[in-house]
């Protein structure tokens, strides 16, 4: 079985390498970051820090390169989503593509390149140390089921979820994988815009001053998760707790947060701009969400 | 009441732009927070560039005991800085006329606990640029808006401070009542700085811009109906829209872009940027406040509070 990473970022390279160690697989990874290519391709693709992996992988800047493939798992930033997908499109005629981004409103934009979409929600973090060489921070789960407009078959799902499990990336295939990704996009939705503009990190946010903030603005998705049906599979305030604890991530800075201290474009428009999105399609009001966004979209203007 | 003799209280860039033009024909004492800064205004005086341009001299102290008689003092200290410098003042200077400045809702109550002056409230609509501690730069020569508080000064009174100011090559209205002048501009304030604050964006086209659903004009437009809700339920009719005076300023904001000079930052940008603790209390604080009065739900509101409050400590 063949399968391609698009975008191989940090979470991108932490399924090519583990994938990478399965000897009946063949990965392929697309990135346009030609010094990381050329790394992986002369050493293979390294993890270090939460496990130390070496895996083999092909890795390409050039699109039209990729052979014709069974899966694939999206990684790339959100906003870079749709021009990934048009580039790499061809090589999933008969395939099936899975996202692993953050938010929502990523599978619609595969959808409209690849016909079998699935949905997925990951929970695994790291970093880029240097080309060829990533940081494995945090291990966790991974949820994915076939994109309900346009779904990829449960066999392929299935057969993802083994793939990835077998290589040390644990990973659940469901009928409904909404539920564990609403979940994740209404805690990060919270944390991260909140964070982003008081430049504090996910513990402090969850204290006061921003805490009744927090869960007000986890209330509004989850107003927006249950006008669409979707049963969360844990309760995201529960996971907002967690996570502030001292010893688990209370000093983490949230993406969006590191995004906005480099000046780089950040991913509002799947977190709180999504949770939006959807709360208009489906009568909700999302008025905190969408002053987030708002803002959010604002200091992004100071900087361009 | 002949005004001959001024009390600038508060050195900053408001304070500062009343006693420079003030000192060109009166006398004015400043009462600084700095000692450093009242020996460098005694030293060199005090320039004032941009709209004006002149040096004057002025007496300085950074020691309320040591301020000579006056018969008007403009407190321009910010809001947070009101209590310390008022309360020296307490239980002299009868007679003396005092006028409040500061943004947001409350000064007046607070040197009133101070003392038993005649008060006149005002905003002011006027800003400039620091560039030390003797030269500030005049940037928008607006007006300044005052009337009597609630009973303790006239009518004519206010007058006659309005002429002073203008005479000074200011300028200033009068208005019987203003508190439908404060709240248009309390309900600006804690819109256009609480936004400037958190998204570092001067006042630039942005906040009026609407074309798109998250554009963040949109934002600016919700929490001034959040305001404009607040101060019906409070019975008051306000003298301005508060999003026609931000179109109003955006523009005349890019023109003066479009001249070569920077937009406009408001001040709780500047205070975020330069790491000191904002007015959010007296402006968006206020109006929490009053909302609460009234029953009116302004969620918006309280959101920019609890960020601009992380904010400051993070």
């Amino acid at each position: 079985m063949r399968i391609a990473v698009i975008g191989c970022g940090a979470v991108g390279s932490l399924f090519a390498a583990n994938l990478g160690t399965l000897d009946d697989l063949e990965i392929w990874a697309y990135d346009p970051w030609q010094e990381h290519v050329d790394a992986i391709n002369a050493n293979g693709l390294r993890l270090s820090g939460a496990g130390e992996v070496v895996g083999r992988v092909r890795a390409t800047s050039d699109p039209a390169e990729l052979p014709p493939t069974d899966l694939g798992i999206v990684a790339t930033k959100s906003m870079h989503t749709s021009g990934a997908l048009a580039a790499t499109a061809h090589a999933f005629a008969d395939g099936a593509v899975c996202s692993v981004q953050n938010g929502a409103g990523n599978e619609e934009l595969i959808a409209e390149h690849v016909r079998q979409v699935i949905r997925g929600t990951t929970f695994p973090a790291g970093h880029v140390i240097e080309p060829g060489h990533v940081g494995w921070d945090t291990k966790g789960d991974t949820h994915i089921g076939p994109f309900e407009p346009s779904p990829a078959p449960m066999e392929k799902v299935e057969a993802l979820a083994d793939a990835c499990t077998r290589a040390g990336m644990p990973t659940h295939a469901l009928a409904d994988a909404r539920g564990a990704q609403w979940r994740k996009l209404i805690f990060n939705a919270a944390s991260n815009a909140i964070a982003a503009l008081t430049g504090r990190t996910h513990g402090q946010v969850a204290e006061p001053p921003t805490r009744e903030l927090a869960w007000a603005v986890m209330a509004e998705g989850k107003a927006v998760a249950d006008a669409q049906g979707i049963t969360l599979d844990m309760s995201p305030e529960e996971l907002f707790d967690h996570a502030a604890r001292k010893d688990v991530a209370y000093g983490h800075k949230p993406s969006m947060l590191q995004d906005v201290e480099a000046h780089r474009a950040t991913e509002i428009d799947f977190l709180n701009g999504a949770i939006v999105a959807f709360g208009g399609r489906h009568g909700v009001e999302t008025p905190l969400n969408r002053a987030l966004t708002e803002l959010i979209e604002g200091m992004e203007e100071a900087w361009r | 009441m002949a005004i001959e003799r001024v009390c600038v209280v508060g050195s900053g860039v408001i304070g500062s732009l009343y006693a420079g033009h003030l000192a060109r024909s009166l006398e004015v004492s400043v009462l600084t927070r700095r000692e450093e800064q009242a020996r460098a205004l005694a030293d060199e005086g005090l320039r004032i560039s941009g709209k004006s341009d002149f040096t004057v001299r002025v007496d300085a102290t950074a020691n309320a005991a040591d301020l000579p008689d006056f018969d008007l003092g403009i407190l321009a200290t910010k809001a947070t800085q009101l209590e310390e410098a008022v309360a020296p003042l307490g239980g002299r200077f009868d007679g003396a006329t005092m006028m409040t400045i500061q943004n947001g809702l409350g000064a007046e109550e607070l040197v009133r606990s101070h003392g038993g002056w005649s008060l006149l409230s005002a905003v002011t609509f006027m800003s400039g640029v620091r560039h030390g501690d003797t030269h500030v730069e005049y940037e928008l020569d607006t007006e300044t808006w005052l009337g009597p508080f609630a009973g303790t000064a006239t009518y004519e009174q206010a007058q006659e401070v309005e002429a002073l100011l203008v005479g000074a090559g200011l300028h200033a209205r009068t208005f019987p009542d203003l508190r439908p002048a404060q709240w248009s501009k309390l309900i600006f304030n804690a819109t256009v700085n609480t936004v400037a604050a958190l998204t570092d964006l001067p006042h630039v086209s942005a906040f009026a811009a609407q074309a798109h659903e998250t554009d963040l004009g949109n934002l600016v437009h919700d929490l001034m109906d959040e305001g404009k809700a607040v101060a019906a339920a409070a019975g008051v009719e306000l003298h301005e829209d508060p999003w026609e005076m931000n179109v109003h300023a955006v523009r005349r904001g890019e023109t003066l872009a479009a001249e070569g000079h920077y937009a406009h930052v408001p001040s709780m940008l500047e205070d975020v940027r330069a790491g000191r603790a904002t007015e959010i209390d007296f402006i968006t604080g206020a109006l929490v406040r009053e909302a609460a009065k009234h029953d009116v739900p302004v969620p918006l509101h309280e959101a920019m509070y609890r960020l601009v409050r992380a904010r400051e400590s993070a």
